[in-house]
């Protein structure tokens, strides 16, 4: 069901930018059109440039957003996961929970 | 008889039948009747018709919406242990799938049953949050029954309803309400501590309006305490059930709710998202369930503060009751909300 939903109607994730349009939702309770636009205006990108992954892939690596790992694009030194998490809070301005979370549980204090 | 071409398309059960295109524009002006009449809501239009008939009446196997339309879909159930551990799960859905956003659940995904493992399901979506980008909720429904006898500690208000001791079931279900929103309210704080971007209740109103007070109760309760955390409220079905009768939220009797006054509910208790619910009748064609689906929730659309991801999964939005879906009945379920509600997701 999940594969015919994404490939008739979805923006991607994290092949585009699904999550970072989804965040904005979840979190801020911003409708569709409002998200969009927060994310790209970001991004400095297109809402339309959300959902092609040609486009947001070289966005994502460009912010260390990370991207769905594959071995011909995939290199250590990229940011994945949690370390890709606080470059989205960073860049999209918006606290993200396990970030600050984490930031609290390795201040050493 | 008649001369005009048949097309295959499916009932509610998921089952082929053929149809031509007069009698699928038949089934679509019915399914918005009989929404209108029961909900009082306005029925589709003409140009509202003609666009569900273009795409119900379609041969494709596959269709999508446009280039540049795609919404954000819910991803409910992604991290349930499907195939792998609940964390590679997640994994897959975000790598492997697309899925915009991840949930963290257990199989049961009732409330009652999550409350007696708090600790082991926060540390679960701590590990879960250093190893997933996509914003990631824990879901469950609050499936408000599991706290009446005999698997809770409340009278049953199902038995006592038939006896005549209406008193009598209330009283229950109100104490059940109040110990659902402590649970719920002690699930979002563990959740918090652990790093979760949102919580979701799931099948919400799925025990009627006391289940649905308990709901919107914990959503204003956790939106208060934490203001960045989301909170997904989704329906259990199109009409919130009077086991009750009586319980109001804000001055709102919680019986007999559609979706556009469920919505309004929601947004005042805080809720982030909200997700109406229309269920299929097994018995017509999808096309009727369709229409009925667009005819109920597109009030919902012209008031709606907060993103809306109507339900589009098995039994629900248009979707067949059967468990492993056909392609060609989602996507024209996906397509159809985007194009004739712009929903802000599924």
């Amino acid at each position: 069901m999940h594969n015919a939903h994404a490939q008739a109607a979805s923006i991607g994730g994290i092949r585009a930018g699904g999550d970072l349009v989804a965040r904005m939702q979840m979190t801020r309770g911003m409708r569709l059109k409002e998200a969009k636009q927060y994310v790209a205006d970001k991004l400095g990108v297109t809402p339309f440039d959300l959902s092609d992954p040609v486009a947001m892939t070289d966005v994502r690596n460009e912010h260390g957003f990370g991207r769905v790992h594959s071995y011909a694009i995939s290199q250590p030194w990229q940011a994945n996961q949690i370390e890709a998490k606080f470059n989205i809070a960073r860049v999209l301005d918006v606290p993200i929970n396990s970030v600050e979370k984490f930031k609290e549980r390795t201040a050493g204090g | 008889m008649t001369n005009e071409a048949r097309v295959p398309t499916r009932m509610g059960d998921g089952t082929f039948t053929q149809m031509t295109r007069s009698e699928i524009r038949a089934d679509l002006v019915a399914g918005s009747e009989v929404a209108a009449k029961r909900a009082k809501v306005p029925l589709l239009t003409d140009d509202e018709i003609d666009h569900l008939l273009e795409i119900y009446a379609s041969p494709l196997r596959f269709i999508g919406v446009d280039v540049g339309e795609e919404i954000v879909l819910s991803c409910d159930g992604t991290g349930m242990k499907t195939h792998a551990t609940r964390i590679q799960d997640l994994q897959s859905y975000e790598q492997w799938m697309g899925a915009d956003l991840l949930e963290l659940c257990v199989g049961d995904y009732s409330l009652k049953v999550v409350r007696t493992i708090l600790a082991y399901e926060a540390q679960y979506m701590h590990d879960a949050q250093l190893c997933t980008i996509a914003p990631l909720q824990y879901g469950v429904m609050p499936n408000l029954g599991l706290y009446s006898k005999p698997d809770g500690p409340c009278d049953n208000w199902n038995e006592l309803l038939p006896l005549g001791k209406i008193a009598e079931a209330r009283a229950a279900a109100e104490e059940a309400v109040e110990m659902a929103v402590v649970d719920m309210v002690k699930l979002a704080e563990s959740q918090w501590e652990a790093g979760a971007d949102a919580i979701d209740w799931d099948t919400t109103g799925a025990s009627g309006d006391p289940e649905f007070l308990a709901a919107l109760r914990a959503t204003k309760i956790i939106r208060e305490k934490y203001p960045d955390m989301g909170v997904q409220l989704g329906m259990a079905g199109e009409f919130v059930l009077g086991m009750h009768g009586q319980l109001e939220y804000d001055g709102v009797r919680l019986a007999g709710l559609w979706p556009r006054e469920q919505l309004l509910l929601a947004q005042k208790a805080g809720a982030t998202m909200f997700g109406p619910v229309v269920n299929v009748n097994t018995g017509k064609s999808l096309a009727w369930n369709m229409a009925r689906a667009i005819a109920l929730i597109k009030p919902c659309m012209e008031v709606a503060t907060i993103p809306v991801h109507p339900n589009a999964g098995m039994g629900v939005g248009g979707v067949p009751m059967f468990v492993h879906l056909p392609s060609d009945a989602v996507c024209r379920a996906a397509k159809s909300f985007v194009e004739l509600l712009h929903v802000d997701g599924l």
